[in-house]
C-alpha cells in the first residue's frame, strides 16, 4: 500500500462511489412504512418462492455437469479441452436474451429438440422446467470457471500420491481431488446460485411469465415498475439485500 | 432484445428515431426540433405524420421518442424535453394533467380494440373466444399490470369468461412474439398488431373486444419550446390526414 502513489486514492474513491451510490439511492426510495405489506403480498411471497426454488435447482444442476466439466479442463491434456473451454465461456459473454433465444430454438415446441418432445407429450415452453433451464444456461461457466481454477492452482502432486500407494481414481477423485477444492467448489456454487436468482433476459424470452409457474422475482419487479414502482424497489432491495448475503458468503469461503 | 426477438427489458429502453431530416436549411436559419413523445404501438402511423410535418414544415425536424405510455409519463415528469406527448390509454394521460404537464386539454385521436392472433394456419383451430378456453390450449395474453391486459380483463369479463393462459406478458409485442414463433397457439393483441405481423399470423375477431375499446389521447406538454408547433403537429394528427394514416395501420376511429 504505502508504495503506491497517494493519486490513486481518488478515482480508487469515485469507482466506489460510483457503484454504492444507486445502491443507496434505490434504498432511500423504500416505503419503509408499506416494506412489509408489499414484500408479503401473494404475488411477490409466488415470485420470491419460485425464484428460491429455480436457483436452487439451477445450483443442484450447475454441480451436477459443470464439476465432470471443470475437472476435464483440469485435468486433461487433450487439444480439445481448449475448444470446449471457450464454449463453456459462450454463455458468460451472450446477452442472456440471445441465449434465451437459442434456447427457444432448441428446446421451444418448434424446436431442434422440442418437436420430438412435444411429440411424446413434454412441453418446457412455459412451465417452471424452462426457467431452471434458462438459468442453469447462464449460471454454469461461474461454477466451472471458480472450480476449474482452484483445481488448476491445486495441482496434482496429492492425486499422484495417492495413486501410487494404490487408490483407484474414483476413490482419488472422492478423496483427494474434491476435498481440496471444496472451498471453491461451494464459493462455485454460490456464485452460479446468485446468478440464476437474478437472471431476467433468457427467462423472459424463453420461458414467458406466470404467476407460481414461470414469473420469478427479476420479472416481477420488471412488471411491478409498470404499476406499482413502490413495490418494484421493495423487491429490488430484497434482492439487493440476498446479492450482499451471497458475496459475503463467497468472499468469506474462498478467503484461505 | 429487438431485431430477432424482441426482449421486454429492452422495450423499456428509448428509441430515440429522427424519422428523416427537413427540407434544405436556409445558412443561418436554426432549425426547430419538435419533441414528439408516442405510446410504441403509434410508431409507424406516427413516423409517417412526422415525414409528412417535415415536408409542411421548411426546418422542422420532428424526433419520434417511442416506449410504453407509462414509462413514457415517467420521463415527461422527470424532465425529458417532450413537445407532444400521444398515450395509448386515457389513464397515464390522466397521470399526465394531474402532474400539471399537460398545456392543453387532451384530444381523443383513435382506438384500438383487441383480437386474436394465432400463427399461420392456426393450428389449434381456434374459432372465437370460447374456444380459448379449450384444455391444452397455449393461450398467452398480456399481463393485467399493462395497458393491454386491463383491456383483455375488461374482454373476459363482457363474455363471462375466465381465461386460463400459460403466460402473461410484459407488452402486446411479447405476446405477439409468442405467437409469430409458433410457441403460443393463441394470443390477445391488438387489431394493429395482426396488421402489423403480415403473413405470419391470423386474426380472428372478437366482437365481445368492443366492450375494452383502448382510446388513444394526444395533447401538448407544459413548458414546450414552441406550443405553437406542437399544437400544429396535434392538429394534423386529430385532423383529416392523421386520421387517414392511422385508419391505414389499422387503427378505429375516435
Amino acid at each position: 500500500m504505502s508504495s503506491l502513489p497517494r493519486w490513486v486514492l481518488l478515482p480508487a474513491g469515485l469507482g466506489a462511489l460510483f457503484v454504492v451510490l444507486p445502491l443507496v439511492a434505490m434504498a432511500a426510495r423504500v416505503e419503509w412504512r408499506d416494506f412489509w405489506s408489499l414484500l408479503t403480498s401473494q404475488s411477490s411471497l409466488a415470485a420470491l418462492g419460485l425464484s428460491l426454488q429455480t436457483s436452487l435447482s439451477s445450483a443442484a444442476a450447475c454441480v451436477l455437469l459443470g464439476v465432470p466439466m471443470a475437472l476435464l479442463l483440469a485435468r486433461s491434456e487433450a487439444r480439445a479441452t481448449g475448444l470446449l473451454r471457450a464454449l463453456v465461456l459462450i454463455p458468460l459473454v451472450l446477452p442472456p436474451v440471445v441465449g434465451g433465444i437459442a434456447l427457444l430454438y432448441t428446446f421451444g415446441r418448434q424446436g431442434l429438440l422440442g418437436r420430438h418432445l412435444e411429440v411424446m407429450g413434454v412441453q418446457i415452453a412455459f412451465s417452471t422446467t424452462a426457467v431452471v433451464l434458462a438459468q442453469t444456461f447462464v449460471a454454469l461457466p461461474f461454477l466451472v470457471l471458480s472450480l476449474e481454477g482452484a483445481l488448476r492452482t491445486a495441482g496434482t502432486r496429492y492425486e499422484e500420491a495417492a495413486s501410487s500407494l494404490g487408490a483407484r481414481p474414483s476413490r482419488v477423485l472422492t478423496h483427494v481431488t474434491l476435498p481440496l477444492v471444496l472451498p471453491a467448489l461451494l464459493s462455485g456454487t454460490v456464485l452460479s446460485f446468485a446468478r440464476a436468482l437474478g437472471e431476467f433476459g433468457a427467462t423472459i424470452t424463453f420461458a414467458g411469465s406466470l404467476q407460481g409457474t414461470t414469473r420469478t422475482l427479476p420479472l416481477e419487479i420488471y412488471l411491478q415498475r409498470e404499476s406499482d414502482p413502490d413495490a418494484a424497489v421493495a423487491l429490488s432491495f430484497v434482492l439487493m439485500l440476498v446479492a450482499i448475503a451471497v458475496i459475503a458468503l463467497a468472499h468469506r469461503r474462498r478467503s484461505p | 432484445m429487438r431485431t430477432l426477438i424482441r426482449p421486454a427489458a429492452a422495450a423499456a429502453a428509448i428509441s430515440l428515431i429522427a424519422a428523416g431530416c427537413g427540407g434544405v436549411e436556409e445558412p443561418g436559419t436554426e432549425p426547430s426540433t419538435l419533441q414528439v413523445f408516442a405510446a410504441a404501438s403509434l410508431q409507424e402511423p406516427f413516423e409517417e405524420l412526422g415525414e409528412q410535418f417535415e415536408a409542411e414544415h421548411e426546418g422542422v425536424i420532428v424526433e419520434l421518442t417511442v416506449a410504453g405510455s407509462s414509462t413514457l409519463v415517467e420521463q415527461i415528469r422527470q424532465g425529458a424535453p417532450a413537445d407532444v406527448f400521444a398515450s395509448a390509454d386515457t389513464e397515464n394521460m390522466d397521470e399526465l394533467t394531474e402532474a400539471g404537464l399537460a398545456a392543453s386539454d387532451p384530444v381523443d385521436f383513435t382506438t384500438n380494440t383487441l383480437m386474436i392472433a394465432v400463427p399461420a394456419g392456426n393450428p389449434a383451430s381456434v374459432e372465437d373466444l370460447a374456444s380459448l378456453a379449450a384444455e391444452d390450449l397455449n393461450l398467452v395474453v398480456c399481463a393485467p399490470e399493462v395497458p393491454c391486459g386491463a383491456a383483455t380483463e375488461a374482454v373476459e369479463e363482457a363474455a363471462g369468461l375466465e381465461l386460463d393462459p400459460v403466460s402473461e406478458e410484459q407488452s402486446v409485442t411479447d405476446v405477439l412474439n409468442k405467437v409469430t414463433s409458433g410457441e403460443a397457439d393463441a394470443g390477445l393483441v391488438y387489431v394493429t398488431d395482426v396488421a402489423k405481423a403480415g403473413d405470419a399470423v391470423e386474426g380472428i375477431d372478437v366482437p365481445e373486444a368492443q366492450q375494452a375499446v383502448n382510446t388513444y389521447p394526444i395533447t401538448t406538454v407544459d413548458g414546450a419550446a414552441d406550443p405553437e408547433l406542437g399544437q400544429e403537429f396535434v392538429d394534423l394528427v386529430t385532423g383529416e390526414t392523421g386520421q387517414e394514416v392511422l385508419a391505414g395501420y389499422g387503427f378505429g376511429g375516435a
